[in-house]
């Protein structure tokens, strides 16, 4: 356990107590599981009838066809976040105004709206097919929190890095370039990652405006009456795989945090925690 | 424009109805996500695992998989409630995992010397907590949470989606009825703007007046 302010070293009366706590609370715990367990059982989710369709080939490839349409369109989203994050932090960190403008009214306002609603004025109102809708709802908003990221980042840097560069006569793009960005992204690096996860997870938003993917697929198979309407198997077989790719991609966030905070390249700039960009106006993510 | 005026009161609805959702699940958010915080600085073991699974398992859930399994999946187990309270129920669970971490990071921000100190004035575990941890907690946590809220505020669009009553729902009946689609989804993207822009000044006032000096 790690140390916080709230309790001394226990001694052996606390101790005891603590353990009797433990022994209710798992006790309640498992109650809990076991109740669940009941349920399922109570309303006949494990009959054959409903964890057959699972074995069929052309259902398994129904379910990986929608789990590869996932993954294309978060590889489309990361890609093109990161670029459109770029060039818009760029934009804010310029020294002209009315770029640093455009740029702070194009961050802010894709900021503050809603990922959902872009996504569906595309698909609805300018009538685009289901996959770039739903990359191009992804990347505006993610590559304006990117952006954000970004700045931050650029930001973090110890000042003594950008005053002695300048003042070894490097120009401005030099600066940036060969100074603030490659610490930046080593800082930043654990809260991007953070931040394509949030990325994967609203793939999922396809299924409201019909594109093929892993959850359509999951709909599909489970509105079969063939099959007794598995409707609990299917989220017992496709929860665990989204979660589980979302968590990988999360321990990694975690790991390269870790991992750069013992690296001597970021001494001078503070290594974020693998957290998603805020999403406050003003505030940067939290060191 | 004329879309506003005519449809005012088909738009007042959405918005109600987002407000209603956002200030739900935000109070179950807190109160589950302080809940799960507690659980998870807590000397016990098994609670700190439990807080540990529900933080690290909905933190990488994507919202639209919970609804699902939420508006379609309680029902066959025979729980019958409206949609609008499963909507808020799975909001508020997704956001108390995030609400859970910002807490916990704040106590932890709380140097230790300050809970040796005030047990070593005789105060009380509550004392200790109310009076000398959780204030300075409060201060760091105000950005995080703030930002979270905001998220949920936005999250509630996926709820308009599963027929629950909510502000981007509007565009459907509009678009039956004939109006120019680009038009009402601009004032839809107004009343966001208003919910999201609302709470993030809420959350400044609160900075400026308890956070942390920087």
């Amino acid at each position: 356990m790690t140390s916080t302010a709230l309790y001394d070293v226990p001694g052996p009366l606390t101790r005891r107590r603590h353990f009797v706590y433990g022994l209710v609370s798992t006790a309640v715990i498992l109650a809990l599981l076991g109740w669940i367990l009941y349920l399922l059982f109570d309303t006949n989710q494990f009959t054959a009838a409903k964890w057959r369709p699972f074995e069929y080939e052309g259902i398994q490839e129904l379910l990986l066809r929608g789990l590869g349409n996932t993954l294309k369109a978060f590889a489309y989203a990361a890609v093109l976040s990161l670029a459109l994050g770029g060039l818009l932090a760029c934009g804010r960190l310029s020294v002209h105004r009315p770029l640093r403008w455009v740029a702070t009214l194009v961050v802010e306002f894709f900021r503050a709206m809603p990922v959902l609603v872009m996504i569906f004025f595309i698909f609805v109102a300018l009538k685009v097919q289901p996959l770039p809708a739903l990359v191009t709802g992804l990347t505006l908003y993610n590559g304006s929190v990117l952006a954000e990221v970004f700045r931050t980042g650029v930001n973090s840097v110890e000042r003594g890095q950008r005053e002695a560069a300048y003042s070894l006569g490097m120009y401005k793009t030099q600066v940036m370039s060969y100074v603030l960005v490659p610490q930046a992204l080593r800082a930043m690096l654990p809260t991007i990652i953070s931040q394509l996860v949030v990325a994967l997870k609203d793939t999922s938003l396809g299924f409201l405006i019909t594109y093929e993917e892993f959850l359509h697929a999951g709909k599909l198979i489970a509105g079969n009456l063939n099959y007794d309407l598995p409707f609990i198997p299917v989220v017992m077989i496709i929860s665990p795989i989204y979660i589980g790719m979302c968590m990988l991609l999360s321990w990694f966030a975690n790991w390269i945090s870790k991992r750069q905070k013992r690296n001597p390249k970021t001494e001078a700039v503070e290594v974020a925690d693998a957290e998603p960009g805020t999403l406050l106006p003003g505030v940067g993510p939290q060191v | 424009m004329n879309v506003l005026i005519d449809n005012f009161s088909l738009y007042g609805e959405g918005l109600l109805g987002t407000v209603e959702l956002t200030v739900y699940a935000s109070l179950l958010a807190l109160v589950l996500g302080f809940v799960m915080a507690s659980f998870r600085v807590a000397p016990v073991g098994s609670l700190r695992v439990f807080g540990t699974v529900w933080v690290d398992v909905l933190r990488n859930t994507p919202l639209t998989l919970l609804f699902f399994a939420v508006l379609l999946g309680l029902p066959r187990f025979g729980v019958v409630l409206p949609f609008q309270l499963f909507a808020v129920l799975a909001l508020g669970c997704y956001t108390s995992a995030f609400i859970c971490e910002a807490v916990r990071s704040g106590i932890n921000t709380v140097p230790t010397g300050q809970g040796e100190a005030a047990r070593s004035l005789g105060m009380t575990f509550a004392q200790t907590l109310g009076d000398v941890v959780l204030p300075q907690a409060f201060r760091s946590v105000i950005p995080p949470i703030g930002s979270t809220l905001i998220a949920l505020a936005k999250n509630s669009a996926i709820a308009g989606s599963f027929s629950v009553t909510e502000l981007l729902g509007v565009y459907k009946p509009l678009n039956e009825m004939g109006y120019s689609i680009i038009w009402s989804f601009i004032w839809i993207a107004v009343g966001y703007l208003i919910v999201t822009l609302t709470i993030s000044a809420i959350f400044n006032v609160l900075e400026k007046r308890y956070g942390v000096a920087r």
